[in-house]
């Protein structure tokens, strides 16, 4: 009966997504009384789980889990499922987990709502609520099937700590072998990605060209953040794809983001609405991000990036 | 190869989203309605493996018939047959439902859906579809190569990119990147004339029960006034984000 949460892991360590789903499951778990079990694949120590309400978890080691595979690690959530008799599974919203909450949904016959952004208005009916429209709107929908999957949205729910420990059962299920097989993986080791980053510092046509993405990049760096960009940038080849940021790119929900030379056409404001603080550098106060924006600097990029640039590294020396 | 794409009519990216009936439908007057972006980059890339490769193309909605505009769009983009399952769209899992049972019954080795339709966002569509027909599955998927029965994808995962190997029958849930934007087509008088001639079959569903329902529609708050700061005094901003907005 407990509710099932699968903590993703990258490398052995979990990932910060994992933390904010187990906090998600734990709120679901207490409203439903029952307790929560995690399933890891591929973690080298679960202890931390315990410390976001996790009660029990479903250890899964095996080499060839190494690669993420959505249809192996659907069967694997599947046979955990069934183990715990769970009611409810809840994933996160990572580029993995919105792959294979889908098979999984099939797999239990449940019904999946991805993007959700609170803990479940009632538990019978078990409701939802959930961003639409690329965050322009939101839509309260119920779960209607016995077995329930809910995705949660990145940094809607937050993390919640709990006084408490998990105990650790290793867990063999079958592994089934698929016709998708990764043949290879490229990932920037260095730099932070916009599905982690707390911030997120963007820029747009306003910077005029690729050459003077150095002051972004000098930016993001002194706030550990990821560097993004606005949908015509990417169009111009001046940024990579991965960068994109809108409603037919990426969506940002970061805690802080900065849009440097971005006008706010309404679908690259549906697409990082969901991050909580938005400051705004622009040399036309007649922007419409502006009016999305939570604090706006009105000026030239070229000359306010450096100097918040400085000011930034001055108050991180002043608070290390 | 014969290839399915699947098609949303969604509002336009530049919509205002209003509802009515006390929040519990979509105000559509006076919207536009669009083919689903990221579908839109997986029709074009259909079209190059007709055009290079020798394919088919249909395409597919399942929706009433305020959708045939849309669908007749993708014929005059150069789709050669248009399917519409007659019945409304409830939610995923029963839009899924109703394209496996075209795709089982019209032997399809290709389907390319989008990763996600811009009104309900759910990314579920083409993965369910897939388990449904026991299919292999590449999602957010930004290069295709098919030869054969084999095909090699790209998948965007968070912070890069991971080459797959899978065979047909394949369904992708695409978006851009499966051809850039400069090669979306915008269709020519001939391709909207031929449209007009090319088949759109109707077809009843099948029996699908969904498994979630909208309940209600909320707005976003409206959000408090920007506060201004002046280029002269970024100190100000710094404080701000530190002691106000607690983000730095």
């Amino acid at each position: 009966m407990s509710v099932l949460v699968y903590t993703e892991s990258e490398e052995g360590k979990f990932k910060k997504v994992a933390f904010e789903v187990a906090s998600y499951a734990k709120a679901v778990a207490d409203q439903m009384g029952t307790t929560v079990t995690a399933i890891t694949i591929n973690a080298n120590d679960v202890s931390e789980l315990g410390a976001y309400g996790v009660d029990k978890v479903l250890k899964v080691n095996h080499s060839k889990l190494d690669d993420f595979n959505a249809k192996t690690y659907a069967n694997i959530i599947k046979q955990a499922a069934e183990k715990e008799g769970t009611k409810v599974v809840v994933v996160s919203s990572s580029a993995d987990s919105k792959y294979l909450a889908p098979l999984l949904a099939v797999g239990l016959d449940a019904g999946y709502a991805s993007n959700v952004v609170e803990a479940p208005k009632s538990v019978s009916p078990f409701t939802v609520k959930r961003t639409a429209f690329t965050n322009k709107a939101f839509v309260f929908s119920t779960i209607d099937t016995d077995v329930k999957i809910v995705g949660v949205s990145k940094n809607a729910f937050g993390l919640k700590e709990q006084s408490g420990s998990a105990t650790a059962e290793d867990f063999s299920p079958s592994i089934p072998e698929n016709g998708v097989h990764v043949d290879s993986v490229e990932k920037a080791t260095n730099t932070v990605t916009i599905a982690d980053a707390e911030i997120v510092v963007s820029g747009g046509r306003g910077l005029k060209g690729p050459e003077n993405w150095g002051m972004i990049e000098d930016l993001a760096k002194v706030l550990g953040a990821a560097t993004a960009c606005s949908k015509p940038v990417s169009d111009l080849g001046w940024r990579p794809h991965g960068e994109h940021v809108g409603q037919t790119g990426k969506p940002v929900a970061a805690n802080l983001y900065i849009a440097i030379g971005i006008s706010g056409a309404i679908q690259h404001l549906a697409g990082i609405n969901a991050s909580k603080v938005k400051v705004v550098i622009n040399t036309d106060p007649e922007a419409p991000f502006f009016k999305a924006a939570d604090y706006g600097v009105v000026g030239d990029a070229f000359e306010v990036v450096p100097k918040l640039t400085e000011k930034l590294k001055e108050f991180k020396a002043q608070n290390a | 190869m014969k290839i399915l794409v699947c098609i949303s009519h969604v509002p336009d990216t530049t919509s205002k989203i209003n509802f009515t009936d006390d929040n519990t439908k979509l105000d559509t007057n006076g919207m536009q309605f669009v083919i689903n972006p990221n579908d839109e980059f997986g029709l074009t890339r259909a079209m190059w493996f007709k055009e290079k490769q020798g394919a088919t193309v249909d395409v597919i909605n399942v929706g009433g018939p305020e959708t045939e505009p849309t669908l007749r769009k993708a014929l005059a983009i150069g789709a050669d047959s248009a399917i519409r399952v007659n019945t409304p769209a409830t939610d995923g899992f029963a839009v899924a439902k109703q394209l496996a049972n075209v795709v089982k019954d019209g032997g399809y080795d290709l389907v390319i859906a989008g990763r996600e339709s811009i009104d309900y966002n759910g990314g579920m569509v083409p993965g369910m579809l897939a388990e449904l027909i026991d299919a292999n599955f590449v999602t957010n998927c930004i290069s295709l190569e098919v030869e054969g029965t084999k095909a090699k994808a790209v998948r965007e995962i968070d912070g890069g990119k991971e080459t797959v190997s899978t065979s047909l029958p394949l369904v992708i849930g695409g978006q851009k990147g499966l051809v850039e934007e400069s090669d979306l087509r915008i269709p020519n008088m001939r391709g909207i004339m031929q449209a007009r001639q090319k088949p759109l079959n109707v077809v009843e569903p099948v029996e699908a029960t969904k498994e979630t329902t909208t309940v209600k529609f909320e707005k976003p708050e409206p959000r408090g006034a920007v506060k201004m700061v002046s280029p002269d005094n970024l100190d100000e901003l710094v404080n701000l984000l530190h002691n106000e907005a607690k983000v730095i």
